[in-house]
């Protein structure tokens, strides 16, 4: 077992070794950085890494270049997992056979993937890779939206945001369908450890990431990317627009040990109307005209509901 | 644990199949991941219980899909260890995309492929269907005969796959269930003496040496994506066939069993040819030769490597036939089959006087029957008769109905 990194603040979290450069070519203010800087600054340890194909991977490996100073491979857009699977197999192959070059390091393998190749098109491989065991982490970068394409739903959307496919008009109010509870599905897998995180709460975020590197066996993770470009708010906003997004329980926090038991990590001192969540992104704008506020109303009973809901399971330790 | 060595005798009763896992075994593989379709299934069953009985020491992962089989091997290749899977038809067409990425990313890994049908109508039965939508994958493609072939040319596929200067990934092709699952005799080599031939693996850009880090599978657009095909093209083209060959030499000094990129059956003083893959050379032979009794000069040309394909040598082993056959197990709907198409390519703009006439036959597993191919060099005599194609230039054979032929 690999010593775990001790980190004592932000500036010395912010400014610790940096696997992941700041030449890359995703929007300003973009949340995958920040949660992608997260992980990778959680840990000293070596890392075997992927993206599937989406924001992160063409914003950081365009030949001749790479944003990379890690291990690191793309292979499509639904099986980054998959690639990481492999990979691990691999090590623990060459670890049996006594064929490692360096054979006393403990790497980390981690899967990058957006929500559309994860809760969608690499659904199947996730489940997979989870199922099987293997001893790595599955990170969403979860956007809500396929925004390397240009905004197009996915089953991440949330119910009334306005995405190309399903764009709000004079009759509809954009995306029908309610997001899929992909932590949920996942901790289904009974792995050891399955959790929800935000770039914002950053503490919050290493402990997660800390725990999932320590445990043997698959972990998921899924982390708010607020999407300055889908979204529609302001690039300076990233961070408010995460706070929002914790702080009226929209993304509330909490992790799953072993399939079976919820603890909620973040309860939040003022929880904020989810209101202002949605009065703060472009993309809910529409559902702020007079024949849309009852999805408002919609929208805060279901986030009540899901609160209690969570407050419960934790309470009943399932 | 360390794993046991398994004695073999020096002829063995394998099929296709088993030859093919017992060739695996001996090369050691690091990683497989795989994925059960019929016909191909045994390969891996094959591997998974050499592995419970400790004859391999390695992983053995069993994925939920050939997408995923081959996606976990695309993985497993770039952290750096010798890799191989198995499948065959709508398996081999559901990793068609990560097919060319593995080759993309110029990563050894060798895939043995069952040929069956593709559907629809749903056919677990042996034609070239997959082998052929394989074509243009960038992966080299070699073609077992019978089950020896599927032993032997295993080995050859890792040797050249994985040579520094090829470094690109490779598929053994056998005819599902004529070779797959029909038991022959099969020469062995011992444990010992097959894995040295193939030899360590030597990592290169390996993802798990952490004091290199690497990144594979960039994005490159208009600026740098036509260097990166050419390259594999140009490698392809120039780099593997005579490495093929080098392989094909030192196997044979080590075997005593001589393969060639081109294989060349009573071809040198032929009027008539057939030019065939997979089961069928063997058939095409035994016909060939009652042909000759009855005064038809026949010949059999097989094609050994159809990936890189191997023009020159085609070109050459059809040097003074006067009418050939190209026998293509697949329907190529719409157009002349791919052996028309290729030995075409490879005859155009020489000084052959060569008729061409090519035929579908066998597809989903229908046989091909020595009377057909009686009938056939039959008509090929014809034409060297007349001094023309005396009939259409695509002919179905084997088939109910009507008739088929066509341009």
């Amino acid at each position: 077992m690999s010593e775990m990194k001790k980190i004592k603040n932000l500036k010395e979290f912010s400014t610790s070794a940096d696997r992941f450069e700041g030449a890359n070519l995703l929007c300003p203010g973009c949340a995958h950085s920040i949660i992608v800087r997260e992980v990778l600054n959680a840990t000293n340890d070596d890392l075997v890494l992927s993206a599937s194909t989406g924001c992160l991977e063409v914003c950081t490996a365009v030949y001749p270049y790479t944003s990379w100073d890690a291990s690191w491979i793309h292979i499509g857009f639904e099986n980054g997992s998959t690639a990481v699977a492999g990979a691990e197999a691999m090590y623990k192959a060459l670890k049996t056979k006594g064929r490692l070059k360096q054979p006393d390091r403990n790497p980390k393998f981690v899967s990058f993937a957006g929500d559309g190749a994860s809760y969608d098109i690499g659904f199947q491989w996730i489940s997979g890779c989870m199922e099987r065991g293997h001893n790595m982490m599955h990170i969403v970068l979860d956007n809500e939206v396929y925004a390397n394409t240009g905004g197009q739903r996915s089953s991440s959307t949330p119910i009334g945001a306005s995405a190309t496919t399903s764009p709000a008009g004079r009759v509809s109010y954009g995306e029908k369908r309610n997001k899929k509870d992909m932590v949920s599905i996942m901790a289904s897998h009974h792995i050891p450890y399955s959790a929800q995180v935000s770039p914002n709460k950053w503490k919050d975020m290493v402990k997660k990431i800390q725990h999932g590197f320590a445990v043997d066996g698959p972990v998921f993770i899924n982390a708010a990317s607020p999407c300055t470009t889908e979204w529609k708010f302001d690039p300076k906003d990233t961070m408010t627009i995460a706070d929002l997004a914790t702080d009226s329980l929209v993304f509330p926090l909490y992790e799953i040990i072993d399939g079976r038991e919820l603890n909620i990590t973040y309860r939040p001192k003022n929880i904020v109307p989810v209101e202002d969540y949605l009065a703060a992104q472009g993309r809910f704008k529409h559902l702020f005209k007079d024949e849309y506020k009852y999805l408002i109303k919609e929208w805060q009973e279901r986030i009540d509901d899901n609160w209690a809901y969570l407050q419960r399971r934790e309470e009943a330790k399932v | 644990m360390a794993f046991d060595k398994m004695e073999l005798k020096d002829i063995e009763v394998w099929d296709g199949n088993f030859a093919a896992a017992q060739a695996l075994r001996q090369c050691q593989i690091d990683v497989v991941a795989a994925y059960p379709i019929t016909p191909s299934t045994p390969i891996v069953e094959g591997y998974a219980k050499f592995l419970s009985d400790n004859y391999i020491e390695g992983e053995f992962v069993m994925v939920e899909s050939e997408h995923a089989a081959m996606s976990g091997c695309i993985g497993a290749a770039a952290a750096g260890g010798r890799v191989a899977t198995a499948t065959s038809s709508q398996g081999f067409a559901l990793m068609v995309e990560t097919l060319y990425q593995a080759s993309g990313m110029r990563l050894p890994i060798v895939l043995n492929v069952v040929n069956r049908a593709l559907a629809s109508p749903l056919n677990v039965n042996g034609d070239h269907s997959d082998m052929y939508l394989g074509r243009d994958s960038g992966w080299i493609q070699i073609d077992a005969y019978c089950p020896q072939d599927a032993y032997d040319l295993n080995f050859i596929a890792f040797k050249v796959s994985e040579d520094h200067d090829i470094r690109l990934p490779a598929m053994v092709h056998q005819d599902g269930f004529m070779t797959s699952h029909t038991a022959q005799g099969v020469h062995t080599l011992s444990d010992d003496v097959a894995y040295n031939f193939v030899g360590n693996y030597k990592p290169m850009n390996d993802m798990l040496d952490f004091e290199h880090p690497v990144t594979h599978g960039v994005q490159t657009e208009e600026d740098w994506h036509f260097e990166h095909k050419a390259r594999q093209h140009n490698d392809l083209m120039t780099k593997v066939l005579p490495k093929i060959q080098e392989a094909f030499d030192d196997f044979e000094k080590l075997s005593g069993r001589k393969y060639n990129i081109v294989e060349e059956y009573d071809t040198k003083d032929a009027d008539v040819c057939v030019v065939c893959l997979g089961s069928s050379v063997e058939t095409a032979r035994e016909v060939a030769l009652e042909m000759r009794a009855k005064g038809i000069k026949a010949g059999v040309v097989g094609i050994r490597v159809i990936r890189p394909f191997p023009f020159e040598q085609v070109r050459d082993a059809l040097k003074g036939i006067k009418s050939i056959a190209a026998l293509d197990r697949s329907s190529p709907n719409g157009a002349a089959g791919m052996l028309f198409n290729e030995i075409a390519g490879s005859l155009f703009n020489t000084d052959t006087k060569a008729l061409l006439s090519g035929y579908i036959y066998g597809l989903g597993g229908r046989d091909l029957t020595k009377a057909h191919l009686v009938d056939l060099f039959t008509e090929l005599q014809a034409n060297v008769d007349a001094g023309k194609v005396t009939t259409p230039l695509q002919q179905f054979i084997g088939v109910r109905g009507p008739k088929l032929s066509y341009l």
